[in-house]
């Protein structure tokens, strides 16, 4: 019996072709962008006879990595990115035979600052954020403390006297890169002297130190004031119905689909809304894209299609499928950009 | 001189000698009773929501079929049928049904209620009874999440309309249909024979079931014989040397390593170097394999030796070949413990996402997977990432995913038990 068990696997692991065709997509990347490429991929199973693409969520950077390994069927044929593609990921691609990439911008995401319904809607500034949750603010010029604050009163003596207490995506998340960038940098910029240091700055004496400008500007404080919720937007939202003192930071989707239990914070006096995300004056929000490996296209049938049926207008246009699942569509301008980039296969430009 | 003689405890040592007794037993009772409430808690919870799961809103939809509809009319053939526009089928019933639709607005809205599944329903259902196309046929469609959730109570229509899913033209169409029995609770046989999808309705676990049964089938073609033979070897076979118990240690050590290693091991040998296709099960089975085969070695030595030496030594004595004496007396006698070991073994496996991780098994996988190479997920992996999606919908189907794994888990556990007492042999 053990004879036969033993042949029997052997004969599986070695008979199994490893085709070396694949006929079915594979797509990497974001787990902001998740929820939108697999709504997308399964629209295109269904409605193409081509098979439904794989869709792995492994970060923007993961992706990117696995992207940029190489060419060929054992590699991923698209990745998507909830931020840009960095300078060094394209020389890495490079380096590995990938030349031609195509860029496609697929939409907008809102981060949020929300809280439970049961409490009052909170006012913020981009300001008030980077003070209640920076390690180290500014006291007078040029100089920094460990955050002293408290409570959001005392940031800011329009706001409640209520404990800082925000839940948030840890360090590995894309979502909090660019809540650190976009939210916490944006206040910290306030700063003259700060600001002064990203590029120099001779009439105040201050030298170029982008390194520490980074520091400053995105090291979040580690007294408990900030607590590391994990990846999982739905346990974000299930702590802030307990607790209702707290604040969270998640997607837009996520405050879409949950409106009946959270609220988000206004930023400089604009609600995080569908529209005011769209025309760009809620301040935290990112663009959305994928990455196509050129080489793929052809030899692994359907990207081409693919790209198409997500970039078209009953996807990602401003009545799309996509708006349902919490997508903020780009303006008019910018799609038929996007579009002509599609159509024509157009090279990545940084 | 004094007298030795045995005093024995005084009563007042006798009394605290008993209350320690007795509040050591109350611990231990009461240790054990909280990891039950613990369980049973969770079990209950999870119980309950997933229960939901098992039920989805339908809609009775009545289409009438137009023989123009379809390219070679009644004579289409399946090719030709696919090609019809199924989702204008349905939005037309919808609309006929409610000429109050006028605005665009409104006509979107009441095309939301019914799933986008809808139409390969229709595509289905026409495929299978081409016979249909011209007729006027009544059909059930699954109904929006949405819906589904208002019907189960989780949509709370008291709330301002901006921040209910449903506008309040949309509740109002759902009453008259609920009115005329046309919308209703029916058994949701979509869980359970579909793959993944990003609409919860249309959402089910058959293709983690199938991608489990694959890499865990995967996972004991190779670590049971393998595990089996490495214990006789080093139970029977092997001198005792600094090699022997340098392997034993490496062995016990393996088994205590975080399976995260085994993917990672998995990343690097199978799909890097033996450039074996990602996300595949068998691959998976492979990474757990690694897992389990440490766990299975230790048992199976454990059950070689319980077995009395005397068995081994009377076979060899009456001219049995060492191999004979072991594989034909001692094997048989400790094959009940090795198979325990193997099925816990394989149990833990089961309810490994980690390694799984690496090798590109948390994926988003609608077609059912049909080979060992096809791409899949596992079941832990979908309860994983059903908890992390934005619909209320899929709260209630991460639940019932979970209690179909705890369902495999049991059955496995329930089955070493039940291999243990009956072929457990007395000396």
């Amino acid at each position: 019996m053990v004879k036969k068990t033993l042949a029997l696997a052997a004969a599986i692991i070695f008979s199994s072709s490893f085709a070396q065709a694949r006929d079915q997509i594979k797509i990497v990347g974001s787990s902001t962008v998740y929820p939108f490429a697999t709504t997308v991929a399964e629209k295109f199973g269904k409605t193409t006879s081509f098979k439904t693409p794989v869709v792995e969520s492994t970060g923007s950077g993961g992706g990117l990595k696995l992207f940029c390994a190489g060419i060929g069927v054992k590699h991923p044929d698209i990745t998507n990115a909830s931020r840009r593609i960095k300078k060094k990921e394209v020389s890495r691609c490079a380096e590995n035979g990938i030349k031609d990439i195509v860029e496609v911008k697929v939409g907008y995401d809102g981060i949020v600052l929300a809280n439970s319904k049961k409490s009052e809607k909170f006012e913020l500034t981009r300001k008030d954020i980077f003070l209640a949750l920076a390690k180290d603010i500014p006291a007078g010029d040029g100089k920094l403390i460990p955050n002293p604050h408290k409570t959001w009163k005392d940031v800011n003596a329009a706001l409640p006297a209520i404990k800082i207490e925000v839940l948030g995506p840890p360090p590995t998340s894309g979502t909090r890169d660019a809540f650190a960038e976009l939210a916490m940098e944006g206040g910290c910029k306030k700063f003259k002297w700060i600001k002064a240091m990203k590029k120099g700055d001779k009439t105040l004496g201050i030298k170029k130190d982008k390194k520490a400008y980074k520091r400053i500007c995105h090291t979040v404080r580690e007294d408990g004031a900030y607590i590391e919720a994990g990846e999982n937007d739905n346990m974000i939202i299930g702590k802030l119905e307990a607790n209702p003192k707290a604040l969270g930071i998640f997607g837009y989707s996520f405050l879409d689909q949950n409106a009946n239990k959270v609220q988000g914070s206004k930023i400089e006096g604009n609600a995080p809304t569908f529209e005011n995300i769209a025309e760009g004056s809620y301040p935290i929000s990112r663009p959305l894209y994928f990455y196509v490996k050129k080489a793929h296209i052809g030899v692994v049938p359907g990207i081409e299609e693919f790209m198409n049926e997500f970039a078209s207008e009953r996807t990602s246009g401003p009545d799309g499928y996509l708006t349902d699942k919490g997508l903020i569509p780009m303006g008019t301008v910018e799609r038929k950009a996007r579009d002509k980039m599609v159509a024509s296969l157009g090279n990545l430009k940084l | 001189m004094t007298e030795l003689a045995f005093k024995g405890p005084s009563a007042e040592q006798l009394r605290r000698r008993h209350l320690a007794e007795k509040r050591f037993r109350l611990f231990a009772i009461s240790s054990v009773f909280l990891g039950l409430a613990f369980l049973g808690v969770l079990f209950i919870i999870v119980a309950i929501s997933g229960a939901d799961a098992v039920r989805q809103a339908k809609m009775l939809l009545t289409i009438s079929l137009d023989v123009d509809e379809f390219e070679e009319g009644k004579n289409s053939n399946s090719a030709q049928i696919s090609k019809a526009d199924f989702e204008g089928f349905i939005k037309k019933s919808m609309r006929s049904s409610f000429p109050d639709a006028k605005t665009r607005r409104m006509k979107r809205e009441l095309s939301k209620l019914v799933s986008s599944g809808a139409a390969y329903e229709l595509r289905e259902f026409i495929l299978t009874n081409p016979n249909q196309i011209g007729e006027e046929i009544t059909i059930w469609v699954t109904a929006s999440d949405d819906v589904d959730m208002l019907l189960k109570g989780k949509l709370n229509r008291d709330l301002p309309a901006d921040l209910r899913q449903l506008s309040d033209q949309q509740l109002l169409w759902l009453d008259q249909l609920m009115e005329q029995n046309k919308l209703e609770m029916q058994f949701n046989w979509t869980l359970f024979t579909k793959g993944d999808s990003r609409e919860p309705e249309q959402a089910g676990i058959a293709g983690a079931m199938i991608g489990s049964f694959y890499s865990v089938m995967v996972c004991l073609l190779i670590s049971f014989p393998l595990g089996v033979l490495a214990a006789i070897y080093l139970e029977s076979f092997a001198p005792k040397n600094a090699w022997t118990s340098f392997i034993e240690v490496n062995i016990n050590n393996l088994a205590a390593v975080p399976s995260i290693v085994f993917g990672l091991l998995g990343l690097a040998v199978f799909l890097n170097f033996f450039e074996l296709p990602r996300s595949a099960p068998l691959v998976g089975g492979m990474v757990l394999a690694l897992m389990t085969l440490p766990t299975i070695i230790i048992a199976g030595r454990a059950a070689i030796q319980s077995v009395p030496p005397s068995i081994k030594e009377a076979a060899l004595a009456v001219g049995a070949s060492p191999i004979q004496a072991v594989f034909h007396h001692v094997l048989p006698l400790a094959m009940p413990g090795m198979l325990t070991g193997t099925i816990i073994g394989t149990a833990r496996a089961l309810g490994e996402t980690a390694p799984l991780l690496m090798i590109g098994m948390v994926a988003f996988v609608v077609d059912l997977p049909t080979t060992f190479t096809d791409p899949a997920t596992a079941l832990p992996v979908q309860v994983f990432l059903w908890s992390d999606m934005p619909e209320t919908a899929f709260a209630e189907r991460t639940s019932a995913a979970i209690l179909v794994l705890l369902a495999f888990v049991g059955t496995l556990n329930l089955t070493a038990v039940i291999l243990r007492n009956k072929f457990e042999t007395r000396y």
